[in-house]
């Protein structure tokens, strides 16, 4: 045996079979044109020369020996800071199909050393927990056979926008109509929107490509959807535009990008779609925003009125405030004001077993103009490992309770509740997204699942990329370094956007037609909903089926 | 699917007519119940006065129970005038526990406003129904207001006429809705027959109310007596008709602009669009999608038909001044009036609402896409 002093090895000092993923390289079909070690957002791949004994074995001479044969070869590091992330650039790019990562199916010893220097693990993307979730579980089951002619998805026309903003019952509509009074405003828009990912944690071509789809959706497509910048303003272009009707502009803890919305409120050609107020996270609750300092470029660093490189954490509570409770009344009404009370002002919240509280509160708050309630299974763009993947509540149960909660008071039509955290994070987005409708919200927020499909997100369920925080997407969507998100072209995203929205649709009314329903959406139709899971059924109120 | 039918004339007629025009419509229905309600009532052997008199209609299904209801209505200081015993057949009835229909006329107490006299028979009405319900369903309770008649039983039209003889002429009217109902997504129940009623106003309705459940939910959170009940889908087109009229005091052609809004390009071009498109939203948890035709009839006896946005339904409406019909097929307006110029029928379209005025002199078609008057919006 040899002396321990003679193997270098560290507490951290770790092999490649410890690594999440691990490089296969065939070496018989490498051409060595290093573009795989070109393109790796990690570095996590050098070329490197090689040397292997060639047993030889002269039988004339009865003389054994060796020869060594040298070569070069693609070797991955096993340090943590650049430890492969899977996300399959390598192979993107390889003209042989010579690399690519695969997971690891061990155990990963290098879970125990992500946190280097002190510093618990950060990372962007998503909770990481695969397999099918509550949402993916839920059948349309009520269909109707009985007395109908079944409606024609493709032949029929169907209704399927949602109201944002507070409604008022028919009752007081009538009133304040009769005396002239004030009447809060509505949206009618798209149930699917695209959820909250500001102008900083998306890199600039992603944020114009997706803009660009959203705008097409609207005037061409004839769909009305809208979209959240997040924390972080909106570039002046776009709020002097006429793009920003279909923009619900964030405002978190940090404020940051306000300095630059206020001052372009007197020169608006329209008002924006909504005013969200961002009180929590689905991904990091009681965590403010983060962004990371690498992200924080020459043009960031101008919206948001701080200077270059460096993190930008928004704190976890809005600072002027003392309360949820004061909030509510404090900013939704601020900002209603702001906007000439013209525009829907709602506060989105992380799930939460205290939810309905916070619910209960707005319903007394007649300038309210709904509620966001986003799940454990929301996505970030940098979050510590920990709250990603276990503080939060699953969107499910938390719905449902608060829909039920309203239906209790007669106030479900007044407070738009919207839902996310996990919508799609399988593929399954209109059928998530429904189900939700049907349990009660009035539209759904998606993030992830728009980054996936309208500009090929490489993340997934099982740790793949999640390298949103340190600006290094391999893509170009979270990505603040020109050099990336040059990668991807704002015409190409917009067109994915209005793929998306195009399927989303036709899916929906695939889904409203056998039901029964083309009037209105279905929000609420549990009656339609049943689960393969009698404890979920009970919980969710909705029908066992099996 | 269901059929319905209704008639509606000046002078009186037998309630038996309109089954004759079920008969001609069998095929839309598998006797799985009958509902029948009469309005503008007179009784051959008895002076009925509507404005000093209130009917109540139901079944007693035991001798307790008719004498639970005896007390009931003596204690709520309802003097009964006159008890209408029908001809029953009883090996006619399919079943066997009807110990007598009910049609009892009661003397309006004293001392009332019309609101205090209107909210007192509906809460009678609603007692009467829970003590029933408490007593394992020995009494069954459909309508206690002036003018109406309300009689619901299992079984095949024409059968469930001869069982209670109604071709005896005894019973008249001057509006009858008949509806022979199709057990559909809920059990077989009287409750479950239309039409339904509430405070004078009622509905029939032919098709499936995909949207039940939320229009029943937010319903029943508005806390308004009588909101309740739910053995079917149809029954809350009755509960928004009196919702939109009586809580919202909107005119007759708001319920069709409630139930089936216009969409939001149409609205734009609306005169009205504004108003209109506030009002979806406030109710937009009324809005039906399901395919149905709506026949209503009001305490003025004017009668309604509307149909869903998509117009999945059939319905017929034709007559002639002082006899007009509405049925589900166009041989059921044949057979309701014979006298009339069939073509002149008119089929409405999914933007229509056809209102018959009391005055029955003519039909008013209006389509949705037309103003009307509206002094709140003015």
């Amino acid at each position: 045996m040899v002396s321990v002093r003679s193997v270098y090895t560290q507490p951290s000092s770790l092999t490649y079979s410890d690594l999440p993923w691990i490089i296969q390289h065939r070496e018989d079909r490498c051409t060595l044109c290093g573009q795989c070690t070109a393109v790796c957002p990690k570095q996590a791949i050098y070329l490197t020369y090689r040397r292997q004994r060639m047993p030889k074995l002269d039988i004339l001479r009865k003389k054994r020996g060796n020869e060594y044969r040298h070569f070069v070869g693609i070797r991955q590091h096993t340090s943590i800071d650049k430890m492969c992330i899977g996300c399959g650039m390598c192979s993107s790019v390889c003209p042989n199909e010579a690399i690519g990562p695969v997971p690891n199916p061990n155990e990963h010893r290098s879970q125990f050393h992500m946190n280097q220097k002190g510093e618990a693990w950060k990372r962007g993307g998503r909770r990481n927990a695969p397999g099918r979730t509550i949402l993916d579980r839920i059948s349309f089951g009520r269909i109707s056979m009985l007395t109908d002619p079944a409606l024609d998805a493709g032949r029929h026309e169907f209704s399927t926008n949602t109201i944002l903003g507070r409604i008022l019952p028919p009752e007081e509509y009538l009133r304040r109509r009769a005396a002239g009074e004030w009447i809060p405003p509505t949206r009618e828009i798209f149930p699917f929107v695209i959820g909250s990912m500001s102008f900083g944690a998306l890199s600039p071509n992603m944020w114009l490509g997706l803009l660009q789809g959203v705008a097409y959706c609207n005037e061409v497509l004839g769909i009305p959807v809208v979209m959240a910048t997040g924390e972080g303003g909106c570039p002046p272009w776009v709020l002097k535009s006429p793009f920003l009707k279909y923009i619900i502009l964030q405002i978190a803890s940090g404020y940051f990008g306000w300095d630059e919305i206020i001052r372009a409120i007197p020169e608006m050609q329209c008002d924006p779609a909504a005013i969200e107020i961002k009180y929590g996270q689905g991904a990091k609750p009681g965590d403010g925003g983060l962004l990371m300092w690498f992200k924080v470029s020459k043009l960031i660093a101008r919206l948001r009125g701080v200077p270059e490189g460096v993190d930008l954490p928004s704190p976890p509570v809005h600072q002027t405030l003392y309360s949820i409770e004061e909030s509510v009344m404090k900013m939704i009404q601020t900002m209603s004001m702001a906007f000439g009370f013209r525009v829907p002002v709602y506060p989105k919240i992380s799930g939460s077993t205290s939810a309905k509280s916070v619910l209960n509160n707005l319903v007394r708050n007649p300038y309210a103009g709904g509620m966001l309630i986003d799940g454990i299974d929301g996505g970030t763009g940098a979050a510590y490992n920990v709250s990603l993947d276990a503080t939060g509540h699953p969107i499910a149960s938390n719905l449902r309770e608060c829909y039920l909660e309203l239906v209790a008071q007669g106030r479900q039509n007044e407070i738009p509740l919207f839902a996310a955290g996990g919508v799609g994070k399988n593929g399954n987005v209109t059928q998530n997204g429904m189900a939700l409708i049907m349990l009660g919200a009035s539209g759904v927020h998606i993030g992830k699942y728009i980054m996936q499909s309208s500009a090929g997100c490489l993340g997934n369920e099982m740790g793949r990329c999640n390298v949103c925080n340190v600006g290094i997407c391999p893509k170009g969507i979270t990505s603040q370094n020109e050099k990336l998100f040059r990668r991807l072209d704002p015409d190409d995203v917009a067109q994915r956007v209005a793929d998306t929205f195009m399927s989303i649709r036709t899916e929906m009314k695939k889904i409203m037609a056998p039901l029964g329903r083309s009037q209105s959406l279905p929000i609420g139709m549990s009656d339609a909903l049943g689960i393969d899971d009698a404890d979920a059924a009970e919980r969710l109120k909705i029908k066992y089926t099996c | 699917m269901c059929r319905l039918a209704l008639k509606t004339a000046d002078t009186p007629f037998s309630p038996y007519e309109v089954l004759t025009a079920m008969e001609a419509m069998q095929e839309g229905y598998d006797g799985s119940g009958l509902g029948l309600l009469l309005r503008g009532v007179s009784f051959e052997d008895f002076k009925y006065q509507k404005d000093i008199h209130v009917i109540l209609s139901g079944i007693c299904h035991t001798e307790d129970a008719l004498e639970r209801l005896h007390t009931i209505m003596e204690k709520r200081g309802f003097k009964e005038r006159y008890d209408h015993a029908f001809n029953v057949s009883p090996d006619l009835v399919e079943a066997d526990d009807r110990f007598q229909y009910v049609v009892r006329v009661y003397r309006k107490p004293a001392g009332l406003t019309e609101a205090e006299l209107e909210d007192k028979l509906m809460k009678t009405r609603l007692f009467l129904r829970r003590d029933g319900e408490e007593h394992g369903g020995d009494l069954t309770v459909f309508s206690f207001w002036s003018d109406v008649v309300m009689i619901k039983e299992v079984g095949w039209p024409l059968d469930v006429g001869d069982a209670l003889g109604l071709n005896d002429d005894r019973i008249k009217a001057r509006v009858v809705m008949a509806q022979g109902r199709q057990n559909t997504n809920y059990g077989i129940n009287l409750y479950a027959c239309h039409p339904f009623f509430i405070q004078g106003i009622s509905t029939m309705t032919n098709g499936e109310n995909t949207a039940f459940v939320p229009i029943k939910e937010w319903l029943i959170g508005k806390n308004i007596p009588g909101y309740t009940g739910y053995q079917s889908d149809s029954e809350v087109f009755t509960h928004i008709l009196h919702y939109v009229t009586k809580k919202l005091g909107l005119p007759l052609e708001t319920y069709k602009h409630i139930i089936t809004p216009l969409k939001t390009e149409e609205l734009n071009k609306h005169p009205q669009g504004d108003f209109l498109k506030g009002l979806r939203t406030a109710c937009r948890r009324l809005i039906i999608d399901g395919p149905n035709a709506v026949i209503a009839t009001l305490p003025d006896e004017s009668c309604m038909l509307v149909m869903d946005q998509k117009k999945l339904r059939p319905a017929t409406v034709g007559g002639r001044p002082g006899a007009w019909a509405i049925a589900s097929e166009m041989c059921g307006v044949e057979a309701l009036i014979p006298d009339r110029d069939p073509s002149l029928d008119f089929q409405p379209m999914r933007e229509h609402t056809v209102i018959i005025p009391p005055e029955r002199k003519e039909l008013l078609i209006w389509s949705q896409f037309d103003p009307f008057t509206l002094s709140q919006a003015a």
